[in-house]
């Protein structure tokens, strides 16, 4: 039965450890917009015929 | 199905607005104005076409140009940013154009049309985008340029939109109740054991769950309960008492009757009741605070003024922050800008839109050493202005430096009840503790006194009011109502009469009609279309769509004159569009606002936009003037008295051409007898809205300004106006029944509590379910009379 001495004392860590989490998550301001991320998740990676180019492509230009 | 075909391909690739106009093509795509097209290449060259692939037309249409030299001013510049060290700088937007996930992406790659922003992430909710960029390779005032070039133009206005937001969010109420709810879990889960009776091998932990116990009270007493022993101290000291004052004295009680039973090992003690009082009580405190947070409610003039203004200093053009303006200063104001302090006219033609300032849409024209007051708007070419008072003195701005008394100052039902339930359990609980100690017995004196306390615990008067008006509020929200806070809710069920302003409030801006006077044959009609067409004047826009014609003329000679009108040559023949200052002679046509057209020398006749009533308004007042004394408050003219004098009933004072002071002052009038509720609509009416007992901004899309006010209601809800009324008046009875509940269950406890037969265990049982039993009867109440307000 002493084991459960030891037991009760992982619960009780593990479950500060998982306060501490959410107290760290919110000081980061992970709570802060829980609506954008939902939109983001959606866009389609950049297709591999447009690199991410850091000076402008070209290419799309036509006649004015 | 060829006929939608047709339909769409003439729709705007970039906005999706009809193409009445002129039809631009490029890439085979057709757009309605130069501006669409131009957002359209500009991403193009920068291979950000997905921008169009996640949504049908997802830009807008730019409304004009503004100017950014401002913000090449350092000091202007500092009051912008967030954060800014030698290489990089952070600013937050706030931007009214993001409206889909086409603009998330867009504005998330702002990095491919320059590498210097390398980093951009957007709130979608607030519709802001937070910003960093190489401050060495690119100014301030070029990410706003770029952000206004492809289409998402932020609101940089007097008022800090973004800075004023964030100081509102409070993080610690989440902390606690994060802890205090951690703490009850552990807690309840350490008291299990004991509920059920322990067999001998387990008794051997009874100490240890205690001691647990006792430990996770500690955190919950004095960080989470913090407030209410500050809170009720205070309030002792100023002599008088408050509702924290018994929760303050219960949280001490029970802490300490389990650390003295967990000492003396004599039984579990209340760990469990304390550590579940404050969570339910930090709950309750977050229901009642909560906001929303894409709404404000606390704008006033300076969110519509802009944040610099051009002076002329020895001739030559300077930006100056609008808060360093002196009298004496030269502005330099453009067509579309906006006057920020009273002045005197120097140079220039002045028309000035004045609808801010008097809600009357048909523009000024002022003369030189004319004074124009802050708040008007210039249409047409630039003019000089010297600045004879300081922007916060100006007739228009002084309205928010009055303090504010609210009327009647009507205390919230629970504020009233408080210190005389307070009171109660203070003398009941002393009193049985002093009266078992007369007895003599000191144990049954101490048993006694924790179960009155526990019972008495006033937490059904602390939850039952933000639950019921915060279940009220998430009712209105739903219908396009939103008010500001659980309190306002209380402030609109006492109101007894109604303020209406007109123009915007009984009256639609949105819908508006356009009619016109005069007959035009088909002939005349393709000429005025020609010429329209090339404009991109809302006025125009809407009068080709009212005109509906497809075949044009070409035209010559085109010239268009902000503020004024446009005019050409079309078929041979002179066309002229506009208000009377661009006619070529004098029409005596009267008083008629509009555009005004004439062919060739002779008059044609006005296309007046006429603003069309709210639907159901006749039913609307008559519905309200049962419950309500009714008055309007028009800053207009009287043009539109016969009608209005037909739907309102006898008694009702219809007011025009009222000032917004004289709004503010027959408000504050009204109050010495009366409790008011004001709508309105514009700037105008803020000061009015601000004084009365309940303002509700009126609009047709809730991402517009509105001013500061108690509650933001939606156009097309207006006819729930007085179901809204009925069911805030319905909530402030359902607290006072979910009170009387609650007093005849802790008369019951308090019978036995005070003989000393309750066993506190029991207290401490009967109270959480006694809250509970109340949030029920709340929240089932308040559906009830919403279903009952056909508001469900």
């Amino acid at each position: 039965m002493n084991i459960l001495y030891f037991l009760i004392g992982c619960s009780v860590l593990m479950a500060l450890v998982f306060l501490g989490a959410f107290f760290w998550a919110l000081k980061d301001g992970q709570h802060n917009d829980v609506h954008t991320p939902g939109i983001r998740v959606l866009f389609d990676d950049e297709l591999p015929d447009a690199p991410e180019d850091p000076k402008p492509a070209k290419q799309d230009e036509k006649t004015d | 199905m060829k006929n939608q075909e047709i339909l769409q391909s003439l729709s705007c690739y970039h906005c999706g607005d009809v193409i009445h106009g002129t039809d631009l093509l490029f890439d085979d795509k057709h757009f309605c104005c130069t501006g669409c097209k131009s957002v359209y290449q500009l991403l193009s060259q920068n291979n950000l076409c997905n921008y169009y692939a996640y949504n049908h037309a997802p830009g807008s249409r730019s409304e004009g140009h503004s100017h950014f030299e401002y913000l090449d001013e350092p000091k202007i510049v500092d009051q912008l940013i967030d954060y800014k060290d030698k290489e990089n700088t952070i600013v937050t937007f706030y931007i009214p154009a993001i409206h889909c996930s086409s603009c998330v992406w867009l504005l998330e790659h702002l990095y491919k049309i320059n590498t210097a922003i390398y980093r951009s992430q957007i709130d979608f909710i607030k519709k802001e985008v937070s910003i960093s960029f190489k401050n060495q390779e690119i100014s301030l005032r070029k990410v706003v340029e770029i952000l206004t070039n492809i289409g998402y133009e932020p609101l940089l206005s007097l008022q800090d939109v973004v800075k004023e937001k964030h100081k509102a969010t409070d993080k610690s109420l989440i902390l606690k109740i994060a802890l205090a709810g951690f703490c009850m879990g552990n807690v309840m889960l350490f008291s299990f054991p004991e509920y059920f009776g322990l067999s001998i091998t387990e008794k051997e932990f009874q100490q240890l769950f205690a001691w647990l116990n006792l430990l996770f009270c500690l955190p919950v007493t004095f960080y989470c309960a913090r407030d209410y022993f500050t809170s009720a101290l205070t309030s002792l000291k100023h002599g008088h008492i408050n509702l924290d004052a018994p929760l303050a004295l219960i949280i001490a009680v029970l802490l300490l009757r389990t650390a003295i039973s967990t000492v003396l090992m004599n039984g579990p003690g209340f760990a469990d009741t304390l550590t579940g009082l404050v969570f339910l009580l930090q709950l309750g405190k977050w229901v009642k605070q909560r906001t929303y947070y894409h709404i404000s409610f606390d704008r006033d003039y300076r969110s519509y003024f802009p944040i610099a203004v051009t002076t002329l200093q020895n001739g030559k053009e300077h930006a100056t922050a609008i808060a360093e303006l002196k009298v004496g200063d030269r502005l330099w104001i453009r067509n579309g800008e906006l006057i920020p302090a009273d002045s005197i006219l120097m140079k220039g033609e002045a028309w000035l839109d004045m609808s801010f300032v008097t809600g009357e849409t048909e523009p000024q024209q002022k003369v030189l050493g004319e004074i124009t007051y802050a708040g008007g708007k210039q249409l047409g070419e630039a003019i000089e202005v010297e600045v004879v008072k300081p922007v916060s003195q100006s007739y228009l701005t002084s309205l928010w430096n009055k303090e504010y008394t609210k009327g009647n100052n009507s205390q919230g039902f629970n504020d009233s009840v408080a210190k005389y339930f307070s009171l109660a359990v203070f003398v009941l609980a002393f009193g049985t503790l002093a009266y078992w100690f007369a007895q003599g017995n000191s144990t049954k004196a101490w048993n006694a006194f924790t179960a009155v306390i526990i019972v008495a615990c006033p937490c059904v008067l602390a939850l039952s009011t933000p639950f019921t008006l915060s279940a009220i509020l998430s009712v209105f929200d739903k219908k396009g109502f939103y008010v500001k806070n659980t309190d306002a809710v209380e402030h609109l069920a006492h109101c007894d009469t109604i303020v209406f302003d007109k123009t915007g409030t009984l009256t639609s801006t949105e819908q508006a009609d356009v009619c016109f006077t005069g007959l035009l044959t088909e002939e005349e009609k393709k000429m005025a279309v020609s010429l329209l067409r090339h404009s991109a004047h809302p006025l125009s826009r809407r009068i080709l769509k009212y005109l509906d014609f497809n075949k044009f003329y070409p035209i010559t000679k085109y010239k268009e004159i902000p503020g004024k009108g446009i005019k050409g040559w079309v078929n041979e023949q002179m066309v002229y569009a506009g208000s009377q200052a661009i006619l070529p002679f004098d029409v005596k046509v009267g008083v008629g606002s509009g555009v005004h057209l004439v062919i060739n020398n002779s008059y044609k006749g006005c296309f007046s936009v006429e603003q069309k009533w709210r639907a159901h308004l006749p039913e609307l007042i008559w519905k309200l003037q049962q419950s309500f004394q009714l008055k309007v408050l028009s800053g207009d003219t009287n043009t539109e008295e016969a009608y209005l004098k037909q739907i309102f009933p006898a008694n009702a004072d219809i007011r025009f051409q009222q000032s917004p002071h004289d709004k503010l002052e027959a408000i504050q009038t009204l109050q010495q007898h009366a409790t008011v509720m004001m709508l309105g609509d514009g700037l105008n009416d803020a000061g009015a809205l601000k004084q009365s007992d309940f303002g509700i901004a009126l609009t047709d899309n809730i991402n517009n300004f509105t001013p500061g006010c108690d509650a933001i209601l939606k156009g097309s809800s207006l006819a729930y106006l007085p179901h809204f009324h009925q069911l805030s008046k319905a909530g402030l009875k359902i607290i006072k029944t979910s009170f009387a509940i609650a007093i005849a269950y802790n008369c019951v406890g308090l019978y036995f509590a005070v003989q000393g037969t309750l066993y506190p265990l029991v207290a401490a049982v009967l109270m959480p379910l006694s809250t509970v039993t109340i949030i029920g009867f709340t929240t089932l109440a308040t559906r009830f009379y919403a279903h009952q307000n056909q508001l469900q």
